[in-house]
Protein backbone atom coordinates (compact mmCIF):
# COMPACT_ATOMS: atom_id res chain seq x y z
CA UNK A 1 0.00 0.00 0.00
CA UNK A 2 1.40 3.40 -1.17
CA UNK A 3 1.97 5.93 1.82
CA UNK A 4 3.25 9.16 1.88
CA UNK A 5 6.30 9.12 4.48
CA UNK A 6 7.59 11.84 6.23
CA UNK A 7 11.08 11.38 8.13
CA UNK A 8 12.92 13.49 10.91
CA UNK A 9 16.44 13.12 9.84
CA UNK A 10 19.08 14.59 13.07
CA UNK A 11 22.92 15.50 12.14
CA UNK A 12 25.50 16.40 14.22
CA UNK A 13 28.57 18.77 13.66
CA UNK A 14 27.55 18.40 10.07
CA UNK A 15 27.43 14.66 9.61
CA UNK A 16 24.26 12.85 9.39
CA UNK A 17 23.53 10.31 12.18
CA UNK A 18 23.41 6.64 10.72
CA UNK A 19 20.40 6.28 12.65
CA UNK A 20 18.21 9.19 10.33
CA UNK A 21 19.64 7.05 6.99
CA UNK A 22 18.14 3.92 8.75
CA UNK A 23 14.98 5.69 9.20
CA UNK A 24 15.34 6.94 5.73
CA UNK A 25 16.01 3.46 4.15
CA UNK A 26 13.05 2.05 6.13
CA UNK A 27 10.65 4.79 5.00
CA UNK A 28 12.15 4.18 1.22
CA UNK A 29 10.73 0.44 1.51
CA UNK A 30 7.76 1.44 3.35
CA UNK A 31 6.53 3.78 1.30
CA UNK A 32 5.91 1.52 -1.90
CA UNK A 33 6.73 4.45 -3.99
CA UNK A 34 5.09 7.06 -2.44
CA UNK A 35 6.58 10.19 -1.92
CA UNK A 36 9.30 10.08 1.06
CA UNK A 37 10.17 13.74 2.38
CA UNK A 38 12.72 14.05 5.20
CA UNK A 39 12.82 17.27 7.50
CA UNK A 40 15.94 18.14 8.71
CA UNK A 41 16.93 21.60 11.26
CA UNK A 42 19.59 23.29 12.34
CA UNK A 43 22.07 26.32 12.23
CA UNK A 44 23.45 25.84 8.75
CA UNK A 45 26.49 26.99 6.49
CA UNK A 46 25.81 26.86 3.00
CA UNK A 47 28.28 24.45 2.12
CA UNK A 48 27.23 21.55 5.30
CA UNK A 49 23.13 22.27 3.93
CA UNK A 50 23.80 21.18 0.55
CA UNK A 51 26.14 18.07 1.18
CA UNK A 52 23.41 17.06 3.50
CA UNK A 53 20.79 17.37 1.21
CA UNK A 54 22.86 15.82 -1.95
CA UNK A 55 23.69 12.85 0.78
CA UNK A 56 19.62 12.93 1.84
CA UNK A 57 18.94 12.79 -1.99
CA UNK A 58 21.27 9.83 -2.70
CA UNK A 59 19.32 7.42 -0.11
CA UNK A 60 16.12 8.12 -1.59
CA UNK A 61 14.50 11.57 -0.17
CA UNK A 62 12.13 12.70 -2.98
CA UNK A 63 11.86 16.51 -1.12
CA UNK A 64 13.48 17.78 1.60
CA UNK A 65 12.23 20.51 4.19
CA UNK A 66 15.02 22.34 5.98
CA UNK A 67 14.69 24.72 8.62
CA UNK A 68 18.15 27.14 9.19
CA UNK A 69 17.63 29.47 12.21
CA UNK A 70 20.65 30.64 14.49
CA UNK A 71 17.49 29.56 17.11
CA UNK A 72 18.00 25.98 15.72
CA UNK A 73 21.68 25.57 16.95
CA UNK A 74 20.84 22.89 19.80
CA UNK A 75 17.44 21.10 19.84
CA UNK A 76 14.75 22.42 22.08
CA UNK A 77 11.01 21.18 22.28
CA UNK A 78 9.24 23.91 21.28
CA UNK A 79 11.31 25.10 18.17
CA UNK A 80 11.39 21.74 16.76
CA UNK A 81 7.90 20.97 17.24
CA UNK A 82 7.43 24.09 15.14
CA UNK A 83 9.51 22.98 12.63
CA UNK A 84 7.57 19.24 12.89
CA UNK A 85 4.34 20.69 12.64
CA UNK A 86 5.53 22.41 9.49
CA UNK A 87 6.99 20.16 7.37
CA UNK A 88 3.96 17.62 8.62
CA UNK A 89 1.88 20.09 7.47
CA UNK A 90 4.02 21.33 4.05
CA UNK A 91 4.27 16.98 3.31
CA UNK A 92 0.45 15.61 3.92
CA UNK A 93 2.40 12.38 5.29
CA UNK A 94 0.50 9.60 6.25
CA UNK A 95 3.23 8.26 8.05
CA UNK A 96 6.25 9.60 10.32
CA UNK A 97 9.43 8.32 11.34
CA UNK A 98 12.20 9.45 13.91
CA UNK A 99 15.13 7.62 14.78
CA UNK A 100 14.91 6.87 18.58
CA UNK A 101 17.83 8.70 19.75
CA UNK A 102 18.04 11.48 22.74
CA UNK A 103 15.96 13.89 20.57
CA UNK A 104 13.79 11.92 18.90
CA UNK A 105 12.26 10.33 22.07
CA UNK A 106 12.19 13.57 23.41
CA UNK A 107 10.17 15.31 20.24
CA UNK A 108 8.14 12.34 18.56
CA UNK A 109 5.54 12.10 21.54
CA UNK A 110 4.80 15.46 21.82
CA UNK A 111 4.91 15.69 18.06
CA UNK A 112 2.10 12.71 18.51
CA UNK A 113 -0.21 14.72 21.62
CA UNK A 114 -0.23 17.94 19.29
CA UNK A 115 -1.91 15.57 16.58
CA UNK A 116 -4.16 13.17 18.38
CA UNK A 117 -2.13 10.70 17.36
CA UNK A 118 -0.70 7.65 18.61
CA UNK A 119 3.40 6.38 18.94
CA UNK A 120 5.03 3.03 18.73
CA UNK A 121 8.42 4.30 20.43
CA UNK A 122 11.82 2.08 19.73
CA UNK A 123 10.50 -0.21 17.07
CA UNK A 124 13.12 -3.18 16.52
CA UNK A 125 11.12 -4.47 13.05
CA UNK A 126 8.58 -3.33 10.89
CA UNK A 127 6.72 -5.90 9.18
CA UNK A 128 4.12 -5.11 6.56
CA UNK A 129 1.06 -8.16 5.94
CA UNK A 130 -2.22 -7.37 3.90
CA UNK A 131 -1.67 -3.79 4.00
CA UNK A 132 -1.24 -3.20 7.17
CA UNK A 133 2.43 -2.62 9.44
CA UNK A 134 3.02 -4.69 12.70
CA UNK A 135 5.76 -3.09 14.90
CA UNK A 136 7.48 -5.23 16.63
CA UNK A 137 9.67 -3.48 19.97
CA UNK A 138 11.08 -4.72 23.18
CA UNK A 139 9.77 -4.50 26.14
CA UNK A 140 11.21 -4.68 30.14
CA UNK A 141 14.62 -3.30 28.18
CA UNK A 142 14.32 -6.94 25.72
CA UNK A 143 13.49 -9.30 28.41
CA UNK A 144 10.47 -9.21 26.76
CA UNK A 145 8.98 -8.03 23.07
CA UNK A 146 5.84 -6.87 22.14
CA UNK A 147 3.85 -6.65 18.39
CA UNK A 148 1.78 -4.00 18.15
CA UNK A 149 -0.33 -1.86 15.57
CA UNK A 150 -2.25 1.51 14.91
CA UNK A 151 -5.85 1.16 14.66
CA UNK A 152 -6.90 4.74 14.50
CA UNK A 153 -4.77 7.74 12.52
CA UNK A 154 -1.61 8.36 11.23
CA UNK A 155 1.32 5.73 11.79
CA UNK A 156 4.06 7.33 13.56
CA UNK A 157 6.33 5.41 15.28
CA UNK A 158 10.34 5.78 16.14
CA UNK A 159 13.32 3.02 15.44
CA UNK A 160 16.14 2.15 17.36
CA UNK A 161 19.34 2.52 16.22
CA UNK A 162 21.43 0.11 14.24
CA UNK A 163 18.62 -2.44 14.06
CA UNK A 164 17.48 -1.26 10.04
CA UNK A 165 19.78 -1.48 6.81
CA UNK A 166 21.02 1.52 5.60
CA UNK A 167 20.11 1.10 1.49
CA UNK A 168 21.51 3.01 -1.38
CA UNK A 169 18.86 3.26 -4.07
CA UNK A 170 21.15 2.50 -7.24
CA UNK A 171 19.79 5.32 -9.34
CA UNK A 172 20.31 8.99 -7.37
CA UNK A 173 17.48 11.32 -7.50
CA UNK A 174 17.65 14.91 -7.16
CA UNK A 175 14.97 15.60 -4.42
CA UNK A 176 13.15 19.27 -4.25
CA UNK A 177 14.39 21.18 -1.59
CA UNK A 178 12.43 23.64 0.71
CA UNK A 179 13.55 25.97 2.76
CA UNK A 180 10.99 26.59 5.31
CA UNK A 181 10.36 30.07 7.21
CA UNK A 182 9.25 29.05 10.38
CA UNK A 183 8.21 31.21 13.56
CA UNK A 184 10.73 31.16 16.65
CA UNK A 185 9.01 34.08 19.21
CA UNK A 186 8.18 33.31 22.64
CA UNK A 187 9.66 30.01 22.76
CA UNK A 188 9.59 28.72 26.33
CA UNK A 189 12.88 26.42 26.55
CA UNK A 190 15.88 28.23 25.98
CA UNK A 191 19.52 26.31 25.25
CA UNK A 192 21.96 28.30 27.39
CA UNK A 193 24.68 26.07 27.09
CA UNK A 194 25.59 22.64 25.81
CA UNK A 195 28.81 21.15 27.91
CA UNK A 196 30.61 18.47 26.50
CA UNK A 197 31.49 15.53 28.58
CA UNK A 198 31.13 12.80 26.30
CA UNK A 199 35.01 13.46 24.89
CA UNK A 200 35.09 10.45 21.93
CA UNK A 201 31.77 11.45 20.23
CA UNK A 202 30.24 7.89 20.02
CA UNK A 203 26.78 7.58 21.53
CA UNK A 204 26.42 4.65 23.01
CA UNK A 205 22.90 3.80 21.41
CA UNK A 206 24.53 4.04 17.63
CA UNK A 207 27.99 2.45 18.98
CA UNK A 208 28.96 -0.13 16.47
CA UNK A 209 30.95 -1.64 19.53
CA UNK A 210 30.96 -1.19 22.94
CA UNK A 211 33.59 -2.03 25.83
CA UNK A 212 31.85 -2.29 28.99
CA UNK A 213 33.11 -2.74 32.58
CA UNK A 214 31.66 -3.55 35.76
CA UNK A 215 32.38 -3.73 39.51
CA UNK A 216 35.65 -6.15 38.31
CA UNK A 217 36.72 -2.72 36.78
CA UNK A 218 37.30 -1.55 40.34
CA UNK A 219 38.33 2.01 40.51
CA UNK A 220 37.64 4.44 37.33
CA UNK A 221 41.69 4.16 36.51
CA UNK A 222 40.64 0.89 35.83
CA UNK A 223 38.21 2.48 33.08
CA UNK A 224 41.36 3.57 31.57
CA UNK A 225 42.37 0.38 29.55
CA UNK A 226 38.67 -0.16 28.56
CA UNK A 227 38.99 3.48 27.16
CA UNK A 228 41.98 2.32 25.04
CA UNK A 229 39.96 -0.90 23.71
CA UNK A 230 37.20 1.12 22.68
CA UNK A 231 39.33 3.58 20.93
CA UNK A 232 41.41 1.13 19.22
CA UNK A 233 37.99 -0.66 18.09
CA UNK A 234 36.37 2.91 17.11
CA UNK A 235 33.58 1.54 19.84
CA UNK A 236 32.10 3.56 23.16
CA UNK A 237 32.50 2.63 26.60
CA UNK A 238 29.49 1.52 28.79
CA UNK A 239 29.19 0.27 32.35
CA UNK A 240 27.18 -1.50 34.20
CA UNK A 241 24.73 -0.39 37.41
CA UNK A 242 27.52 -1.98 40.06
CA UNK A 243 30.14 0.12 38.63
CA UNK A 244 28.11 3.06 38.24
CA UNK A 245 27.09 3.03 42.04
CA UNK A 246 30.32 2.75 43.04
CA UNK A 247 31.31 5.99 41.35
CA UNK A 248 33.61 4.20 38.86
CA UNK A 249 31.49 6.12 36.12
CA UNK A 250 28.86 8.34 35.19
CA UNK A 251 25.68 7.36 35.36
CA UNK A 252 25.12 8.40 31.29
CA UNK A 253 27.44 5.16 30.45
CA UNK A 254 25.01 2.96 32.50
CA UNK A 255 23.91 -0.25 30.01
CA UNK A 256 20.47 -1.91 31.60
CA UNK A 257 17.33 -1.85 32.19
CA UNK A 258 17.93 1.30 34.11
CA UNK A 259 20.13 3.12 31.77
CA UNK A 260 20.40 1.95 28.36
CA UNK A 261 19.65 -0.70 26.29
CA UNK A 262 22.02 -1.13 23.43
CA UNK A 263 22.33 -3.34 20.02
CA UNK A 264 25.45 -2.86 18.81
CA UNK A 265 27.39 -5.47 16.49
CA UNK A 266 30.42 -6.01 19.48
CA UNK A 267 29.67 -6.35 22.81
CA UNK A 268 32.87 -6.73 24.80
CA UNK A 269 31.61 -7.17 29.08
CA UNK A 270 35.05 -6.76 31.69
CA UNK A 271 34.43 -8.19 34.49
CA UNK A 272 30.46 -7.69 34.59
CA UNK A 273 29.30 -10.71 36.93
CA UNK A 274 25.66 -10.58 34.34
CA UNK A 275 23.15 -9.59 36.64
CA UNK A 276 19.40 -9.86 35.27
CA UNK A 277 18.89 -6.41 34.68
CA UNK A 278 22.13 -5.74 33.07
CA UNK A 279 21.30 -8.74 30.65
CA UNK A 280 17.95 -7.24 29.33
CA UNK A 281 20.19 -3.87 28.43
CA UNK A 282 22.52 -5.71 26.02
CA UNK A 283 21.49 -9.43 25.21
CA UNK A 284 20.38 -8.13 21.68
CA UNK A 285 23.76 -7.40 20.74
CA UNK A 286 25.21 -9.12 17.80
CA UNK A 287 28.33 -10.61 19.04
CA UNK A 288 29.30 -10.55 22.92
CA UNK A 289 32.54 -11.41 24.59
CA UNK A 290 32.81 -11.57 28.35
CA UNK A 291 35.98 -11.54 29.98
CA UNK A 292 35.14 -12.25 33.95
CA UNK A 293 37.47 -14.09 36.62
CA UNK A 294 34.78 -15.86 38.11
CA UNK A 295 34.08 -19.20 35.47
CA UNK A 296 30.58 -19.13 37.26
CA UNK A 297 29.42 -15.58 35.98
CA UNK A 298 26.00 -15.75 34.67
CA UNK A 299 27.53 -13.16 31.90
CA UNK A 300 28.86 -16.47 29.96
CA UNK A 301 25.47 -17.56 30.18
CA UNK A 302 24.86 -15.33 26.50
CA UNK A 303 28.19 -14.97 25.50
CA UNK A 304 29.35 -16.06 22.55
CA UNK A 305 33.43 -15.76 23.42
CA UNK A 306 34.44 -16.29 26.94
CA UNK A 307 37.33 -15.56 28.02
CA UNK A 308 38.18 -16.75 32.02
CA UNK A 309 41.10 -14.33 33.30
CA UNK A 310 41.87 -11.18 34.65
CA UNK A 311 41.22 -8.42 32.60
CA UNK A 312 43.48 -6.00 33.59
CA UNK A 313 45.66 -8.62 31.53
CA UNK A 314 43.37 -9.85 29.02
CA UNK A 315 42.50 -6.46 27.78
CA UNK A 316 46.03 -4.36 27.38
CA UNK A 317 46.55 -8.08 25.26
CA UNK A 318 43.64 -7.23 23.08
CA UNK A 319 45.16 -3.51 22.45
CA UNK A 320 48.34 -4.57 21.71
CA UNK A 321 47.13 -7.28 19.41
CA UNK A 322 44.33 -5.26 17.75
CA UNK A 323 47.56 -2.43 17.26
CA UNK A 324 49.75 -4.82 15.72
CA UNK A 325 47.20 -5.69 13.69
CA UNK A 326 45.98 -2.68 12.04
CA UNK A 327 49.54 -1.57 11.74
CA UNK A 328 50.44 -4.62 9.14
CA UNK B 1 4.35 25.56 45.28
CA UNK B 2 2.18 23.49 43.68
CA UNK B 3 4.35 20.31 42.54
CA UNK B 4 2.67 17.35 40.87
CA UNK B 5 4.46 14.01 40.80
CA UNK B 6 3.57 11.07 38.22
CA UNK B 7 4.14 7.63 39.28
CA UNK B 8 4.15 4.04 38.04
CA UNK B 9 4.15 0.57 39.17
CA UNK B 10 6.54 -1.63 37.12
CA UNK B 11 8.32 -4.94 37.93
CA UNK B 12 11.25 -4.96 40.25
CA UNK B 13 14.98 -5.26 37.47
CA UNK B 14 15.31 -8.25 39.18
CA UNK B 15 12.35 -9.97 38.00
CA UNK B 16 12.29 -12.53 34.81
CA UNK B 17 10.08 -12.39 32.83
CA UNK B 18 7.50 -15.41 32.32
CA UNK B 19 4.82 -16.22 29.80
CA UNK B 20 1.23 -17.65 30.40
CA UNK B 21 -1.29 -18.00 27.86
CA UNK B 22 0.31 -15.24 25.70
CA UNK B 23 0.89 -13.00 28.19
CA UNK B 24 3.06 -11.78 31.16
CA UNK B 25 2.52 -13.73 34.09
CA UNK B 26 1.92 -11.75 36.82
CA UNK B 27 1.78 -13.98 39.92
CA UNK B 28 4.22 -13.61 42.56
CA UNK B 29 6.13 -10.88 40.96
CA UNK B 30 8.06 -8.23 43.49
CA UNK B 31 6.28 -4.82 42.40
CA UNK B 32 8.19 -1.53 42.67
CA UNK B 33 8.28 2.03 42.56
CA UNK B 34 9.04 2.46 38.40
CA UNK B 35 13.48 3.33 39.31
CA UNK B 36 12.98 6.52 37.44
CA UNK B 37 10.02 7.38 39.50
CA UNK B 38 11.84 7.24 42.86
CA UNK B 39 14.06 9.91 41.78
CA UNK B 40 10.70 12.41 40.55
CA UNK B 41 9.49 11.65 43.87
CA UNK B 42 12.78 12.76 45.91
CA UNK B 43 13.05 16.09 43.41
CA UNK B 44 9.42 16.53 44.31
CA UNK B 45 10.37 16.13 47.99
CA UNK B 46 13.36 18.31 47.99
CA UNK B 47 12.23 21.45 46.16
CA UNK B 48 9.21 21.65 48.77
CA UNK B 49 11.53 21.13 51.63
CA UNK B 50 13.21 24.73 49.74
CA UNK B 51 10.48 26.40 48.89
CA UNK B 52 7.09 24.86 50.78
CA UNK B 53 4.24 24.23 49.33
CA UNK B 54 2.72 20.76 48.47
CA UNK B 55 3.45 17.27 46.29
CA UNK B 56 0.57 15.15 45.51
CA UNK B 57 1.39 11.81 43.65
CA UNK B 58 -0.48 10.09 40.87
CA UNK B 59 -0.96 6.88 39.07
CA UNK B 60 -3.16 5.18 36.95
CA UNK B 61 -3.39 1.54 37.72
CA UNK B 62 -5.58 -1.10 40.06
CA UNK B 63 -5.55 -1.60 43.61
CA UNK B 64 -2.22 -2.80 43.78
CA UNK B 65 -0.57 0.12 42.61
CA UNK B 66 -1.26 2.19 46.39
CA UNK B 67 1.84 0.57 47.28
CA UNK B 68 3.16 3.16 44.95
CA UNK B 69 1.35 5.64 46.41
CA UNK B 70 2.14 4.92 50.01
CA UNK B 71 5.68 4.95 48.93
CA UNK B 72 5.80 8.39 47.80
CA UNK B 73 3.71 9.70 50.87
CA UNK B 74 6.11 7.41 53.35
CA UNK B 75 9.05 9.93 51.78
CA UNK B 76 6.94 12.63 52.11
CA UNK B 77 4.38 13.31 49.55
CA UNK B 78 0.83 15.18 50.99
CA UNK B 79 -1.59 13.53 49.56
CA UNK B 80 -2.07 11.25 46.28
CA UNK B 81 -4.19 10.22 43.50
CA UNK B 82 -5.28 7.09 41.91
CA UNK B 83 -6.78 6.86 38.74
CA UNK B 84 -8.41 3.41 37.29
CA UNK B 85 -11.27 2.07 35.46
CA UNK B 86 -11.67 -1.49 34.27
CA UNK B 87 -11.59 0.68 31.12
CA UNK B 88 -8.04 1.53 31.07
CA UNK B 89 -6.22 -1.98 31.35
CA UNK B 90 -5.06 -1.65 27.97
CA UNK B 91 -5.22 1.83 27.37
CA UNK B 92 -1.95 3.39 24.80
CA UNK B 93 0.26 6.52 25.58
CA UNK B 94 -2.39 8.84 24.58
CA UNK B 95 -5.52 7.53 26.62
CA UNK B 96 -2.98 7.09 29.33
CA UNK B 97 -2.08 11.07 29.04
CA UNK B 98 -5.75 12.23 28.20
CA UNK B 99 -6.93 10.80 31.87
CA UNK B 100 -3.70 11.97 34.01
CA UNK B 101 -3.85 15.62 32.01
CA UNK B 102 -7.56 15.65 32.97
CA UNK B 103 -6.88 14.60 36.81
CA UNK B 104 -4.16 17.21 36.83
CA UNK B 105 -5.76 20.01 35.11
CA UNK B 106 -8.85 20.53 38.12
CA UNK B 107 -6.02 22.26 40.09
CA UNK B 108 -3.17 24.39 39.79
CA UNK B 109 0.02 23.50 39.50
CA UNK B 110 3.93 24.99 39.24
CA UNK B 111 5.90 22.08 38.41
CA UNK B 112 4.77 18.31 37.30
CA UNK B 113 8.12 15.90 37.31
CA UNK B 114 7.92 12.41 36.11
CA UNK B 115 10.77 8.72 35.38
CA UNK B 116 12.35 9.83 32.13
CA UNK B 117 10.76 6.44 31.35
CA UNK B 118 9.66 3.17 32.88
CA UNK B 119 11.61 0.36 32.73
CA UNK B 120 8.58 -2.20 31.89
CA UNK B 121 7.06 -0.10 28.64
CA UNK B 122 10.31 1.73 28.03
CA UNK B 123 8.81 4.10 25.71
CA UNK B 124 9.07 7.07 27.84
CA UNK B 125 6.15 9.05 26.30
CA UNK B 126 4.76 10.28 29.14
CA UNK B 127 6.56 13.63 30.32
CA UNK B 128 6.31 14.98 26.60
CA UNK B 129 2.95 13.93 26.12
CA UNK B 130 1.68 15.46 28.95
CA UNK B 131 3.58 18.58 28.85
CA UNK B 132 1.60 19.13 25.42
CA UNK B 133 -1.71 18.19 26.32
CA UNK B 134 -1.51 20.56 29.43
CA UNK B 135 0.32 23.08 26.84
CA UNK B 136 3.71 23.82 29.04
CA UNK B 137 7.16 23.43 28.59
CA UNK B 138 9.35 20.22 29.50
CA UNK B 139 12.71 19.56 29.70
CA UNK B 140 13.73 15.54 29.56
CA UNK B 141 15.91 13.83 31.70
CA UNK B 142 17.10 16.36 33.97
CA UNK B 143 20.38 15.59 36.28
CA UNK B 144 19.55 18.94 38.04
CA UNK B 145 16.98 21.04 38.48
CA UNK B 146 16.95 24.52 40.39
CA UNK B 147 14.49 27.18 40.72
CA UNK B 148 14.06 30.69 42.16
CA UNK B 149 11.22 32.36 41.80
CA UNK B 150 9.04 31.41 38.55
CA UNK B 151 12.35 30.60 36.63
CA UNK B 152 13.67 27.15 36.31
CA UNK B 153 17.59 26.06 35.44
CA UNK B 154 17.81 22.22 33.97
CA UNK B 155 20.63 20.58 33.59
CA UNK B 156 19.94 17.59 31.12
CA UNK B 157 21.39 14.30 29.94
CA UNK B 158 21.83 14.97 26.28
CA UNK B 159 23.33 11.71 24.96
CA UNK B 160 26.29 11.92 27.47
CA UNK B 161 26.97 15.73 27.20
CA UNK B 162 25.00 18.13 29.57
CA UNK B 163 22.35 20.54 28.53
CA UNK B 164 21.88 23.60 30.61
CA UNK B 165 17.65 24.98 30.13
CA UNK B 166 16.17 27.90 30.99
CA UNK B 167 12.67 27.60 31.59
CA UNK B 168 9.51 29.84 33.25
CA UNK B 169 7.25 27.71 35.61
CA UNK B 170 4.84 25.82 35.08
CA UNK B 171 7.18 23.57 33.98
CA UNK B 172 7.11 19.53 33.10
CA UNK B 173 10.53 17.80 34.08
CA UNK B 174 11.52 13.97 33.68
CA UNK B 175 14.21 12.80 35.73
CA UNK B 176 17.40 10.78 34.91
CA UNK B 177 19.07 9.00 37.05
CA UNK B 178 21.96 11.06 39.07
CA UNK B 179 19.44 13.74 39.92
CA UNK B 180 19.34 12.71 43.40
CA UNK B 181 19.80 10.09 45.89
CA UNK B 182 16.28 9.09 46.78
CA UNK B 183 15.72 8.54 50.36
CA UNK B 184 14.21 5.99 52.18
CA UNK B 185 10.92 6.01 53.76
CA UNK B 186 11.81 6.33 57.76
CA UNK B 187 9.85 4.36 59.77
CA UNK B 188 7.97 7.88 61.15
CA UNK B 189 7.12 7.95 57.58
CA UNK B 190 5.49 5.28 56.67
CA UNK B 191 3.30 5.73 59.94
CA UNK B 192 2.28 9.38 59.13
CA UNK B 193 1.61 7.89 55.26
CA UNK B 194 -1.16 5.54 56.55
CA UNK B 195 -2.69 8.64 57.43
CA UNK B 196 -2.43 10.59 54.66
CA UNK B 197 -5.19 11.19 51.63
CA UNK B 198 -5.60 9.42 48.93
CA UNK B 199 -8.04 10.08 45.78
CA UNK B 200 -9.88 7.64 44.16
CA UNK B 201 -11.11 8.56 40.68
CA UNK B 202 -12.71 6.80 37.98
CA UNK B 203 -12.88 8.09 33.80
CA UNK B 204 -16.23 9.60 34.28
CA UNK B 205 -15.01 11.49 37.27
CA UNK B 206 -12.97 13.07 35.04
CA UNK B 207 -15.16 13.68 32.20
CA UNK B 208 -13.03 11.97 29.75
CA UNK B 209 -14.61 11.63 26.61
CA UNK B 210 -15.27 8.62 24.56
CA UNK B 211 -12.53 9.74 21.51
CA UNK B 212 -9.95 10.43 24.41
CA UNK B 213 -10.67 6.62 25.69
CA UNK B 214 -10.45 5.24 21.52
CA UNK B 215 -6.71 3.30 21.92
CA UNK B 216 -4.44 4.51 18.60
CA UNK B 217 -2.23 1.76 18.81
CA UNK B 218 -2.88 -1.90 20.28
CA UNK B 219 -0.83 -4.40 21.32
CA UNK B 220 -1.23 -7.46 18.99
CA UNK B 221 1.26 -9.99 20.69
CA UNK B 222 4.14 -10.95 23.59
CA UNK B 223 6.26 -12.76 23.40
CA UNK B 224 9.87 -13.85 24.68
CA UNK B 225 13.14 -13.12 22.34
CA UNK B 226 14.77 -15.98 21.11
CA UNK B 227 17.37 -17.63 23.39
CA UNK B 228 20.74 -16.83 23.21
CA UNK B 229 22.79 -19.72 22.71
CA UNK B 230 25.67 -20.51 24.45
CA UNK B 231 28.78 -19.51 23.31
CA UNK B 232 32.38 -20.88 23.08
CA UNK B 233 35.18 -20.78 26.08
CA UNK B 234 38.33 -20.24 25.08
CA UNK B 235 41.42 -21.44 26.66
CA UNK B 236 45.21 -20.78 26.74
CA UNK B 237 47.33 -18.36 27.70
CA UNK B 238 46.67 -14.75 27.64
CA UNK B 239 48.15 -13.92 24.46
CA UNK B 240 46.68 -17.56 23.06
CA UNK B 241 42.93 -16.41 23.59
CA UNK B 242 43.45 -12.82 22.55
CA UNK B 243 45.00 -13.98 19.41
CA UNK B 244 42.11 -16.60 18.95
CA UNK B 245 39.57 -14.15 19.94
CA UNK B 246 40.68 -11.43 17.34
CA UNK B 247 40.98 -13.70 14.58
CA UNK B 248 37.08 -15.48 14.81
CA UNK B 249 35.83 -11.55 15.63
CA UNK B 250 37.54 -10.97 12.16
CA UNK B 251 37.15 -13.59 9.88
CA UNK B 252 34.08 -15.07 11.27
CA UNK B 253 31.78 -12.39 13.11
CA UNK B 254 33.21 -9.70 10.40
CA UNK B 255 32.87 -7.23 13.42
CA UNK B 256 36.23 -5.65 13.99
Amino acid sequence: MKRRMLVFAEHKEGRLRSASLEALSLAVKLSSGAEVSVVIAGEWDDRLKSECCAELSSYGADRIYIADDPKLRWYAPDSWMRVMRKAHELSQAEAVIFAHTAIGKDLAPRFAARIGAGLISDCTKVESENGEWLFTRPIYAGKALQTKKVVQGPAIFTIRPNNFEIIKPAETKQADIVEMNVEFSSLRTIVKERLAKNADGVDLTEAKVIVAGGRGVKSADGFKPLQQLAEVLGGAVGASRGACDAGYCDYALQIGQTGKVVTPDLYIACGISGAIQHLAGMSASKVIVAINKDPQAPIFQVADYGIVGDLFEVVPELIKQIRNLTAE
Amino acid sequence: MEIIVCVKQTFDSEEKIVMKDGSIAEDDVKYVMNPYDEYAVEEAIRQKEQHGGNVTVITVGPDRTESVLRTALAMGADQAVRIWDEQLADADEYVLSQVLAAAIRRNHFDLILAGYMAIDSGAGQGGPRLAEELDIAHAAAAVKLSIQGRQAVVERDAEGDVEVIEAALPLLVTAQQGLNEPRYPSLPGIMKAKRKPIERLNCSDLGIKPDQLANRTVVVEQMLPPARKAGQMLSGTVAEMAGELISKLKSEDKVI
